[in-house]
């Protein structure tokens, strides 16, 4: 900070100066406040997990029992629910957001443009629980009566899709879930598509290229690193994500093959038992939950800025809405 | 761009698979498109026809009736939430806006560097872990649940949405209007706060209420802080009824006149907040920062 204005004579050279001193404090402040929230939640989780780091140490991550009654707590179980439901979620979500990014930003026509992201930002804005209950009236029963059967006898096969077709279950959730983060990919991917230069699309058009080589090749190509780190960011959301998973997904703490299965997930299981623990053990173990849940939410989000950061150099990703 | 290559010239005309293949991605893109829309144009045209065929007097004037008793409705809810959304906002807007107002006016160093990347790795913390901390830091305290606690939970869900958003929205001032007020001899506190946070204030609402309308909907986060509660309560000490609470457990209990209230609350639930993204850009249309 430099301050190189030359103070008017007509002033005071006391004026001002002891305020801007309290400003700056004040809003420095502020901003530590902001430094001060991460550390106290790292604190804070990590104090309370203690107990249940102490009792079970890394075993908790791979053991498969959880028996509150007899106080064994494993949390494999839950960290497998919470990983396929994702890579379910982000099966189905990529090559939709990819596709409506694309078609936002090189193929639809300029007018249909703003109406188009708004309809697609406004699945952002939908509360979870909304999207839960849609899930369990709707989306359920339409899995369980046509989706699951069908699939039960085409794919059935493969292992993956069978058992009896509840709707309730992973499927469900990985489908809510993709829909869910839909948005979150396709936006970054639509401000990634929107650096890359024009003169890129221009020089692959001059060669001959038809559209769909242009975009292949001079477009999706050169943002590469920027989409993956958008999908990233949506896994990130995946991960976390707990009402509208926890209304459609079963909540059985149990490791099935099957995608028609019920399941459990970690964000799931602090939203079902954390307010009815009872026991320091019970309650630390789901603490340990928590803790395991924001180191991967932090990793991933990590990550997935620094990807976006290499394509849009500079240019704030705006990744909340 | 083909008419330009007809056959008089050397270039090879583009064989007929290459055409093929760019239609078929053209179409491909557009069905993602419709597929994309489908749940969307579901889930409204769902939650308006459920919610509008649900919605009565009772449900927004009376609190819930017993289990297995007809009627009743979430007036306490809708009070609670408005309770709960105002405590976060108290704690939240100005920290959120004082940290933006460091990032942009000060920040243009490591401490500022690594709090701008703080803020963006809390915006990517699940909601649930963040009701862990209201816990942990309120309710523990207290030795019970409250809306309170909630409400903490919720201001530290705000802050990194609406400083990042307020620094972007202060960066967009020119420079030449700091260097106009301190030539005047104007501090620099009075600057900030009468002419830069001045001129950005239709951003920096737009941030706010794009903050407001994402945590006016979140569930996770109250479900061990509030609690929820069945009767009126207005202290915000105790345990608090909120909407989307309220709508998670009528929407997973077994009886049928609890899932129509679940709808109605939905729908009461989205008109606020789809309210409120719509009077931000109408806000950011009018005002004098349209990049937002």
């Amino acid at each position: 900070m430099s301050t190189e204005e030359t103070r008017s004579p007509l002033l005071h050279a006391s004026d001002g100066a002891a305020a801007d001193r309290v400003f700056r404090y004040t809003i420095t402040t502020c901003g530590l406040a902001v430094l001060g929230v991460l550390l106290l939640i790292v604190y804070e989780l990590v104090l309370r997990s203690g107990l249940s780091w102490h009792a079970f140490g890394f075993k908790f991550f791979a053991a498969s029992e959880w028996d509150p009654v007899n106080e064994q707590f494993g949390a494999l179980p839950f960290i497998y629910g919470t990983l396929v439901s994702s890579l379910v979620a982000l099966i189905i979500a990529v090559p939709l957001a990819v596709g409506v990014a694309v078609f936002t930003t090189e193929m639809c026509p300029k007018k249909l443009r703003g109406p188009l992201s708004f309809f697609v930002e406004l699945l952002a804005a939908i509360p979870s629980v909304i999207y839960g209950l849609w899930a369990i009236f709707v989306l359920v029963p339409l899995l369980s009566g046509y989706v699951q059967p069908f699939l039960g006898k085409t794919l059935g096969w493969t292992g993956l899709f069978t058992g009896p077709p509840y709707g309730i279950g992973m499927l469900a959730a990985g489908i809510i879930l993709a829909i869910m983060i839909i948005p979150i990919i396709s936006s970054i991917t639509r401000e990634v598509l929107m650096v890359v230069p024009q003169h890129q699309r221009e020089g692959v058009l001059a060669l001959g290229a038809t559209r769909w080589e242009m975009i292949r090749v001079g477009v999706l190509r050169n943002a590469r690193a920027g989409i993956v780190g958008g999908i990233i960011l949506g896994l990130g959301r995946a991960l976390g994500e707990t009402m509208a998973v926890t209304m459609v997904i079963g909540n059985r703490p149990e490791i099935a093959k099957s995608l028609f299965a019920p399941g459990y997930t970690m964000a799931s299981v602090l939203a079902n038992e954390f307010s009815e623990a009872t026991g320091d053990v019970y309650l630390s173990a789901l603490i340990e939950i928590g803790l395991a849940l924001f180191l991967v939410t932090i990793v991933v989000n990590a990550l997935a800025r620094l990807m976006v950061w290499t394509v849009t150099r500079g240019q704030p990703a705006r990744a909340n809405v | 761009m083909s008419e330009t290559t007809s056959s008089k010239t050397s270039v090879p005309p583009i064989s007929l698979r290459r055409r093929l293949t760019d239609h078929a991605m053209t179409a491909a893109s557009v069905l993602t498109v419709v597929i994309v829309l489908a749940p969307l144009v579901a889930i409204f045209g769902y939650l308006v026809y459920r919610g509008i065929g649900s919605i009565n007097w009772d449900f927004l004037t009376k609190t819930p009736k017993p289990v297995g008793e007809l009627g009743g409705g979430m007036a306490n809810a809708i009070v609670g939430s408005m309770m709960i959304l105002a405590i976060a906002s108290i704690i939240g807007v100005p920290f959120g806006v004082g940290a933006g107002i460091y990032l942009a006016e000060f920040g243009r160093n490591r401490l500022g560097s690594i709090i701008r990347f703080t803020a963006d790795v809390l915006n990517g913390v699940p909601s649930i872990v963040i009701g862990i901390v209201g816990y942990a830091i309120v309710v523990l305290y207290q030795h019970h649940f409250s809306a309170l606690a909630g409400g903490v939970a919720l201001a530290i869900m705000m802050v990194p949405t609406i400083s990042r958003t307020t620094e972007e929205m202060l960066l967009l001032v020119p420079q030449a209007l700091r260097e106009a007020a301190y030539g005047l001899g104007v501090p620099r506190w009075r600057t900030t706060l009468s002419i830069v946070l001045r001129t950005a204030t239709s951003g920096v609402i737009t941030g706010i209420m794009l903050a407001f309308a994402r945590i006016a909907g979140e569930t996770a986060p109250l479900l061990f802080t509030t609690l929820g509660n069945q009767f009126w309560n207005t202290r915000p000490g105790e345990p608090t009824a909120a909407l989307p609470l309220q709508i998670y457990v009528y929407a997973n209990s077994p009886y049928e006149d609890w899932h129509r209230q679940a709808w109605a609350g939905s729908f009461v639930l989205i008109i606020l907040i789809v309210g409120s993204v719509a009077a931000v850009r109408y806000v950011v249309r009018r005002g004098s920062f349209g990049t937002a």
